[in-house]
């Protein structure tokens, strides 16, 4: 699986002798044919080469199958993000309207929308033994969230606690996923900044579903998830700093902060972490998107509205369980 | 009739090719050739409607929809057996007469002693005392005991003690069917009480004495308390529209102190709306999250389901809290006030949150207490507008409780999902006819089983593993003041999408708890045993004895090893519905997945009980793909104008 940013095909149809024999080396080894998943709709890519962006042409990239998948980014999804904690937190919905609010907020939708594309991904490398290529516009947001995700479907090692903070370190720090700019005032702020979008979030929603179909094959649990969360728009630690390798390689962070992966291995830190149910699992996940399987995250949308006493009871009830064993 | 198709519901690239059976009481598809002879069977008492569908190239289709929620699509290749299957079930599906239901025929093979005690599993009397009547202010009354006052009531009442015949029937008579007040629940600690009836005939003004002392009674058997709470749980305007009827609500004025209160459940009719517009949601082929909210939302179904809750908490509030007794009627006091009376006990007693607990609570407010079980649920063919899911309701109602209190219930949702399959199966005389009078007339307990009896048998399979009698989520009241948030209530997809695998969690986190803490046990009984045999071998040692060691079995093999992690599940049709590449390669990997799972299945969990062979649950029926989840939110592509789509989806 690689990933990338849109080709700067433009308005007259450049080509890049060396961007295609990139992607043809890669399917060097006998593969007949790659995937490349663009998460731009078909007209987004097409106005996109206006500015000079644009998509990869049939004719010069002959053995890449272009997919579109759109998802949601930017300021839409961010707005999305406030309807829904804005009807998580309003008294007066009844019963009758709460539903149609859940709804047009969209966001579950919109993970619906992250697992399918995530499974495509996963499914063109698992079953049709292809490549895939996957890019959006910047290669920053979506396309590191169908990457990640892709990889927790496949990859029984990304599921791991140490796996797991690898992924992220990989697919989203390293990779460049704009943190500081992303995760800045979350859905209370009235400041709208036109940079910030829940992209993070929505893969931690996804993580989440995923852990709620298979029980057992996270070495994690919602905690975790929970905490990354948190961290990604305020925290004592410099990992989630920054937005790319190069400002904080500037502004000095390894130098001057402290790694939350340290703190979260230490060994107290550790176990509140772990899925006492965890069995680790070799096979492929494939999670089911269909709308009864998705699900509200109640743990973070209503976790300083409602007690989670009784759930906590029963978390610990199921970690005295299975310690027995 | 051979070369039948069974349809995957949802992808309908699957279909198996078998047999098509009609027996007496079933229907049965069994698969050609595979090894495994999957069978599907289903009772022709759980058929609530057969629909036949345009002819096509393929043959007529078949679309069997049953009350469980099931969806059974057949393909018959000739159109003239298809109209022969067609109206024979319609007959099936409709019994005239009580002797044609399968509780008649189906033979557990018990001896007749068995089948009394499995019959005497549940006495109610014995639950009265246990909460400890009859006592000072209660009393045990059988004026009805030859269904002489009301008909739709059990012969043995509880009412205060002070309370006469006299009062009784007069109250009778100015109530809806007779269903004058009666004791549901008793709460020893504060002798507070949730009693039942149907509504007054009070039309705009007439009154009668003896309900006014009924309910003065009823009030004076709680010292604690000045007032009582007379609970309506019908709309106001209902009610009043009632009154034109000659019938209506209890009048403040005329009743010394009580409080009166409406709580808004619709009636049956409504509630069979609901039911309808949600499944026809789950019938929607991959819809959309929107579709999907949208549909559910205005099923209006969750609303019901919490509207029955709150009414529920509010009962108990009233009697926990404010240790004031409650009257609870409807309209007959047949429907939402056994809904209602019954969630109010589940909330208060935690003796009903336990396996028997349940079982007694269903044989009181719903069994004896009148509810119209065959109307409600169609035992024999009627009315159409009898129809309705009252007690599915109920049964929601707890598993929704269930969710947000994991660890305060004995039993499981499998056991609420049995019991909702069998008050349709008519497997089991529990749910029959209309009345105990009715029962009795027809003898059912000397011609039919007991389900609970049954049940009870494999318990095992019904336990929630996080429950613990001590813990402090079962102990007393349940607090439910988080309970009136809106989004605690979750579509049940246990339930309504009960036989489609590929929407549910693949590995059971219940199952898999429930055999660690079978091993468990069992290793603390193998250190018993072995600490016993220290002992002895102590004791002989000292007296030079020679002991025989014997051979220990091996624990056995519990599947701990969370045996699903070799289930590999097979994945949806992520790709654009239309036209979207295989996402099963027919590699050998898939045919090994069914077989492992019919070998290593907890098959415990699946419901052998339905039938002889029926396996819906066994797994055998593949994990496969159900069709394309790509929904609304995907706009559908042009793939005319994109060559890259059209090359690659033609594939």
């Amino acid at each position: 699986m690689l990933r990338s940013s849109q080709p700067l095909t433009g308005p007259n149809r450049r080509r890049c002798r060396e961007d295609e024999e990139l992607l043809g080396t890669v399917l060097g080894q006998g593969q007949q044919r790659g995937f490349i998943i663009d998460t731009r709709s078909a007209q987004a890519a097409k106005q996109a080469r206006m500015s000079g962006g644009g998509t990869e042409p049939k004719s010069s990239y002959p053995q890449w199958r272009r997919l579109h998948r759109p998802l949601e980014r930017g300021r839409p999804l961010q707005e999305s993000f406030i309807k829904l904690v804005e009807a998580c937190n309003d008294p007066s919905i009844t019963m009758d309207r709460w539903l149609s609010r859940l709804e047009s907020s969209r966001w579950l939708s919109h993970v619906k929308a992250a697992l399918s594309t995530s499974c495509l991904a996963a499914q063109c490398m698992d079953r049709e033994e292809g490549s895939v290529l996957v890019h959006g516009a910047e290669g920053t947001d979506t396309t590191l969230l169908v990457t990640a995700l892709a990889q927790l479907i496949l990859d029984p090692s990304c599921r791991t606690l140490g796996g797991f903070q690898g992924l992220l370190e990989r697919e989203w720090i390293e990779a460049g996923h704009p943190f500081h700019l992303r995760c800045a005032r979350s859905a209370y702020s009235h400041a709208r900044l036109k940079q910030e979008a829940p992209l993070f979030l929505l893969f931690l929603d996804c993580v989440w579903q995923l852990s709620r179909q298979f029980p057992f094959s996270l070495e994690f649990g919602e905690r975790l998830l929970l905490t990354l969360f948190d961290n990604a728009y305020a925290s004592a630690y410099g990992t989630f700093l920054c937005n790319n390798e190069k400002e904080r390689c500037l502004c000095k962070v390894k130098e001057s902060t402290h790694s939350l992966w340290a703190w979260l291995n230490q060994p107290g830190e550790k176990k509140k972490y772990l899925n006492p149910l965890y069995s680790p699992n070799t096979l492929v996940i494939w999670p089911s998107v269909e709308p009864q399987s998705i699900q509200l995250w109640q743990g973070l949308f209503f976790r300083w509205i409602r007690t989670s006493q009784y759930l906590d009871e029963a978390w610990a009830e199921i970690q005295r369980l299975a310690k027995s064993t | 009739v051979e070369n039948v198709q069974l349809l995957d519901r949802l992808s309908s690239r699957k279909a198996a090719l078998g047999t098509l059976y009609l027996t007496a009481t079933h229907v049965i598809f069994v698969e050609n050739g595979s090894e495994t002879r999957k069978e599907t069977w289903v009772l022709h008492s759980q058929i609530s409607s057969i629909e036949k569908q345009a002819t096509t190239a393929s043959g007529c289709p078949l679309v069997i929809r049953c009350k469980n929620f099931q969806v059974i699509q057949l393909v018959i290749p000739q159109e003239r057996d298809c109209h022969d299957i067609y109206i024979s079930l319609i007959r099936l599906a409709r019994p005239v007469k009580y002797e044609e239901l399968y509780c008649f025929s189906f033979n557990l093979k018990l001896d007749k002693e068995e089948r009394e005690q499995g019959w005497k599993l549940v006495d109610l009397n014995e639950e009265y005392n246990r909460m400890g009547i009859p006592n000072n202010y209660w009393q045990i009354s059988d004026v009805n005991r030859d269904y002489g006052v009301c008909d739709s009531y059990p012969t043995e009442l509880y009412v205060p003690k002070s309370v006469t015949a006299h009062i009784i029937v007069g109250s009778s008579k100015f109530r809806s069917r007779r269903r004058f007040p009666a004791l549901s629940y008793y709460c020893k600690c504060n002798n507070a009480s949730i009693c039942r009836s149907s509504q007054p005939l009070s039309g705009f003004s007439a009154r009668c004495l003896e309900d006014e002392q009924m309910l003065q009674a009823i009030r004076k058997a709680n010292p604690g308390s000045d007032f009582l709470y007379v609970v309506d749980t019908r709309p106001k305007l209902n009610a009043m529209a009632n009154r034109a009827a000659g019938k209506g609500y209890e009048n403040e004025d005329n009743y010394s102190n009580i409080k009166f209160q409406f709580i808004g459940i619709e009636n049956i009719h409504v509630m069979r709306n609901s039911l309808q517009k949600m499944l026809e949601v789950c019938d929607l082929k991959s819809p959309s999250m929107s579709d999907f909210l949208w549909g559910l939302e205005n099923s209006g179904w969750l609303k019901h389901i919490k509207a029955i809750m709150d009414a529920g908490i509010f009962i108990a509030k009233a009697v926990a809290e404010e240790g004031v007794s409650v009257l609870v009627h409807c309209s007959d006091g047949w429907d939402r006030t056994a809904q209602v009376c019954s969630v109010a006990s589940l909330l208060l007693d935690p003796y009903y949150r336990t396996m028997k607990g349940f079982m007694v609570l269903i044989e009181k407010d719903w069994v004896s207490f009148g509810h119209k079980f065959n109307h409600r649920y169609g035992n024999l063919d009627g009315d159409p507008k009898e129809i309705s899911p009252v007690i599915d309701q109920f049964i929601e109602c707890v598993w929704q409780l269930m969710e947000q209190f994991p660890c305060a219930f004995e039993f499981n949702e499998r056991f609420l999902i049995h019991i909702q399959h069998h008050v349709y199966s008519c497997q089991f005389g529990n749910f029959l006819c209309n009345s105990q009078k009715e029962r009795r007339e027809l003898k059912i307990r000397e011609r039919t089983y007991s389900l609970w009896a049954h049940m009870w048998k494999s318990r095992a399979d019904y336990l929630n593993p996080l429950y613990r009698s001590d813990h402090s989520q079962t102990q007393g009241t349940m607090h439910t003041q988080i309970a009136p948030f809106n989004f605690l209530y979750k579509f049940w997809s246990g339930m309504y999408n009960r036989f489609e695998k590929g929407l549910h969690p693949r590995q059971s986190v219940t199952d898999y708890l429930m055999a660690v803490k079978e091993e468990t046990q069992q290793l603390e009984e193998e250190l018993e045993v072995l600490q016993e045999r220290l002992a002895n071998l102590q004791k002989s040692h000292l007296n030079g004895n020679k002991v025989k060691s014997k051979q220990q079995d091996q624990s056995k093999q519990l599947g701990l090893s969370t045996s699903n992690n070799s289930l590999a599940n097979t994945p949806q049709e992520y790709s654009n519905d239309l036209k979207s590449f295989p996402s099963r390669s027919p590699s050998q990997g898939d045919e090994e997945d069914s077989a492992l799972i019919l070998t290593q299945d907890n098959l415990k969990s699946s419901d052998l009980d339905l039938s002889a062979n029926s396996d819906q649950e066994s797994g055998v029926e593949d994990l496969s793909c159900r069709s394309s989840s790509a929904g609304g939110c995907l706009p559908s592509e042009d793939s005319g104008k994109d060559s890259d789509e059209a090359v690659f989806l033609a594939v």
